[in-house]
């Protein structure tokens, strides 16, 4: 029976909470968001402002983190990557799932033509290594966010249609699927009420993968450079910028790192909760434990 | 309803299916699943469909509610129903006869159920599909009283429930329910209690048998297992190989067994007082990739006769309501 959206809402949210591993995620994610949201309030100093009397400072109680090779503070200059670093995954799954969703239902719902063209388009654009695709761009455009976001989106966004068109073509074919047909439902509530709800679990899962894959691939295409530019900060920028301190001052570096893998990390850890919390079967379980 | 009404009733036939062919393609293969099937059915009545895997006995069901599956293809006949052939209906107009009029039970009750919703949701479902007016409040209790017409207890809690809470019987008449909520006229039944064990596929044979006298419903069972089939329905059609070889009232089938098969078919039932070994039928169903010249059963067939090689059997009536394809009579 229909229960009110709320109290679905919190039975979910309930549920997450069972999960320990989805509960540690879900916390870490939440003060890493708020980092990136609130990163100005929260800032102790202007990260772009160069102090020559405090080059490479160790970490104090004034600079928590130490400052860099010109004198800037680390902890202000991690806050500020951060919105970038979690902004560009999350806009990059946005994109994917907008492109994937809808190409990759209508290719394998109504197969045929439909189906061939979209197999075609997305198969091209997987044989391209992303890292060329990016240089290519970069070449073109400059660097730059966009230029990050074009090119993951282009790298994300056919895996995504791949998966759910898989899914689609494997629950077309369930019983459950002629039933609504036979019960005389229409073609497009067939595909909206009965194939996408039952593609959201692993759809959910490929998302929470792709993000923590886009937060590496934005580290590593600023790490080359052709991501955002100085003096703004991204931790896969940092991560580059202070490579040459790696032996001297390996804090410097293991920082942004360890930044990076715990956004990951909290990433991982929520999307398992997250496939529990949509998999009705799983409900069952939870509630065992 | 009284006497007269119920006799006048039933002899209406509510649904007419002539000489229906479907077939699958599959590059140069051409497999004829159903080849020129024709029976009707009478209003309130229960029909039996019987015969072995592959006798083409879901797809005649399937090619009635044209839900046949890529790359199977209806080729020829006629299905009326209330004066309209079915077969002539543009694909986009077939919705206004599935659910109310024309509903379908699967055989495999947990893949015929939609996982992601609650059993409520799914029978409220079919209700807003034919009264778009209605309150939910009142889709509700109907819901609860749809659940409580096909003995799940509890109705409240379960309807709340998701299909894997079900166990397998509960999830046979969840499906029931969701195709009985349109209020249909005819159910097709296929195979509703082969995923089920002995004892709740005769708690469902009462409960389906129960709603057909409540409802007025037409139903056609299909199954394979004859004995079951013969307990329950009136009439009875026995198929191979994409045709029928042999109709009857359930009385005169088992006491009048015509067509070889049909007797093979009733040899094979286990004779739980006899000590003999179980007779079965030799050799495998035939392939359907080309039409035989002669009669599909020939080749495994004890009484076959030179005739049954080269020319294929047409129906003749053989006793009261008794027809049968088979060259001895």
């Amino acid at each position: 029976m229909k229960e009110g959206f709320r109290s679905k809402l919190r039975r979910s949210f309930l549920l997450v909470l069972r999960s320990k591993k989805a509960c540690i995620g879900a916390v870490m994610l939440l003060l890493i968001f708020s980092a990136a949201l609130f990163s100005e309030q929260l800032m102790p100093y202007d990260p772009t402002k160069v102090v020559a009397k405090e080059l490479l400072a160790e970490p104090s109680a004034e600079h928590w983190f130490g400052t860099d090779n010109f004198g800037r503070d680390l902890f202000s200059r991690i806050l500020a990557g951060a919105r970038i670093s979690v902004g560009i995954p999350l806009l990059v799954v946005a994109i994917s799932l907008c492109v994937g969703i809808p190409l990759g239902l209508l290719a394998g719902f109504y197969g045929g033509k439909v189906d061939s063209i979209i197999v075609g388009v997305t198969n091209c654009l997987l044989c391209f290594p992303w890292i060329l695709t990016t240089l290519a761009l970069a070449t073109i455009m400059g660097g730059g966010t966009d230029v990050v976001l074009i090119a993951l989106g282009i790298g994300f966004a056919p895996e995504l249609t791949r998966l759910v068109r898989s899914i689609t073509l494997s629950i077309r074919e369930r019983e459950y699927v002629d039933a609504a047909v036979v019960a005389g439902e229409k073609k497009s509530s067939v595909l909206f009420r009965y194939i996408l709800p039952n593609t959201i679990a692993p759809v959910v899962i490929q998302a929470t993968l792709i993000m923590s894959k886009a937060v590496l691939e934005e580290a590593a295409i600023s790490y080359l450079g052709y991501g955002v530019q100085p003096p703004h900060a991204s931790w896969g920028l940092l991560l580059s910028d202070y490579s040459n301190y790696i032996w001297k001052h390996p804090l410097m570096c293991v920082i942004p790192g360890l930044a990076i893998m715990l956004l990951v990390l909290a990433i991982n850890f929520f999307g398992d909760g997250l496939r529990d919390m949509l998999d009705p079967r799983y409900k069952g379980k939870v509630n065992k434990q | 309803m009284n006497e007269q009404q119920l006799l006048s009733g039933k002899n209406e036939r509510i649904l007419e299916v002539s000489n229906l062919k479907t077939c699958f393609v599959q590059g140069k293969k051409t497999v004829w699943a159903v080849n020129g099937v024709s029976f009707y059915l009478k209003r309130g009545e229960m029909l039996g469909i019987v015969g072995e895997s592959g006798s083409g006995k879901s797809v005649t069901a399937r090619s009635i509610l044209r839900i046949v599956k890529s790359p199977g293809k209806i080729m020829d006949g006629e299905v009326i129903y209330e004066g309209v052939d079915l077969l002539k209906v543009p694909q986009r107009k077939m919705k206004k006869y599935r659910g109310n009029h024309l509903a379908m039970v699967f055989q495999e009750p947990l893949s015929a159920l939609n996982p992601s919703f609650t059993i409520g949701w799914q029978i409220e479902e079919s209700y807003k599909l034919h009264e778009k007016q209605s309150s939910h409040k009142k889709r509700r209790r109907q819901v609860i009283e749809m659940l409580e017409r096909v003995r799940i207890p509890d109705p409240e809690r379960r309807a709340r429930e998701y299909p894997h809470q079900f166990s397998g019987g509960m999830r046979q008449r969840a499906l029931i329910a969701t195709a009985l909520a349109c209020r249909p006229a005819v159910l097709f039944a296929d195979e509703p209690t082969t995923a089920l064990d002995v004892t709740v596929q005769a708690d469902i044979m009462d409960l389906l048998g129960e709603l057909q006298r409540d409802m007025n419903l037409s139903v056609v069972l299909i199954s394979h297992n004859l004995n079951l089939v013969a307990q329950r329905c009136e009439r009875i059609i026995v198929m191979y190989a994409g045709t029928i070889v042999e109709t009857a009232g359930s009385a005169e089938l088992l006491n009048h067994t015509c067509h070889p098969y049909t007797i093979g078919l009733l040899n094979s039932i286990p004779d739980i007082d006899s000590e003999a070994r179980l007779v079965a039928i030799p050799g495998d169903i035939a392939d359907l990739t080309d039409e035989p010249e002669g009669c599909a059963f020939a080749p495994r067939c004890g009484k076959a006769m030179d005739i049954c090689r080269k020319c294929r059997p047409q129906m003749r009536t053989v006793g009261q309501e008794h027809t049968c394809a088979c060259h001895l009579y």
